[in-house]
């Protein structure tokens, strides 16, 4: 086994665990903890086979998900906070409405 | 001994960096106050900041620590804080507990087996001398030779982002002031 593979399998693990939260968890933000948990496995996924092709095109298209990524997270606390706003909780059961 | 240790000592630390950021991931799942939560994924991601340290991507690693850790979970923890919801005692999953936990295991197995059989197993010997291509020099260069562009569509997607976090907050507060 090799330092690739690891890496790779650590990538696939975090991944995992972080869609398994999304699913299980009922915490609002925890869920938004865990999205950012399986953007991590994909980063590290993305690092792991840029690094072999020795350029530094992956290393800008890493520093534009990070990017992306915060303008992400920018935009998703100011929704859970209005949603916590108005529920007075964080529990997703209380969101069923917003199915429509 | 030592020295044969010394010699692995890269691949020492990658596989315990690797064993560390697994472990707060498993703790994200587990803990049940979101701070706690939030402290293991801070974790979790500096541990993997030192795995791209020692991959050789060291401008990487700043950014993850200066981006993910310094700024969006700062944000994160801030809005814990602010919000200060207690989380009612009993249930802690959803009822798709199990079916959650199946489909993770066989998700995690099949990507796992599949990454183990395509990838030939000296394919990393040359990722270890990549990493002087990855300087900050050579790095600089070409991302602001060849990808200004991109680097000039990141601004403005920053900027798109903070007016409709604004444009959330105004919309929600225009109903209640009339």
């Amino acid at each position: 086994m090799d330092r690739t593979q690891l890496l790779l399998g650590l990538a696939v693990a975090l991944f995992g665990l972080g869609l398994l939260g999304v699913i299980v968890r009922r915490n609002v933000l925890v869920m938004l903890m865990c999205m950012e948990l399986m953007l991590n496995g994909v980063i590290l996924s993305l690092v792991t086979f840029a690094q072999q092709t020795a350029t530094t095109v992956g290393a800008v298209l890493v520093f534009l998900i990070f990017v992306v990524a915060t303008a992400e997270i920018a935009l998703a606390i100011p929704i859970v906070l209005l949603l916590v706003r108005d529920k007075r909780t964080l529990d997703l059961d209380a969101y069923t409405d917003l199915k429509g | 001994m030592i020295e044969t240790l010394l010699g692995n000592l890269d691949t020492l630390l990658v596989v315990l960096f690797a064993l560390c950021a697994l472990v707060g991931a498993a703790l994200m799942l587990v803990l049940r106050q979101p701070m706690r939560v939030a402290l293991a994924l801070i974790s979790t991601m500096v541990f993997l900041g030192g795995i791209y340290g020692l991959l050789g991507v060291h401008f990487i690693a700043a950014f993850q620590v200066l981006i993910y850790v310094g700024a969006v979970m700062v944000f994160m923890v801030y809005v814990i804080m602010l919000l200060e919801v207690r989380e009612h005692e009993g249930v802690r999953y959803s009822k798709l507990l199990l079916p959650g936990i199946a489909g993770f295991v066989l998700l995690v197995g099949a990507l796992v087996i599949s990454v183990w059989r395509s990838l030939p197993p000296t394919a990393a010997a040359k990722g270890g001398a990549a990493g002087s291509a990855y300087g900050i020099s050579n790095f600089s260069i070409t991302f602001l030779n060849d990808y200004w562009l991109h680097f000039e569509l990141t601004s403005v997607l920053l900027v798109a982002a903070v007016v409709a976090a604004l444009a959330v907050i105004k919309v929600s507060r225009g109903p209640r002031h009339g």
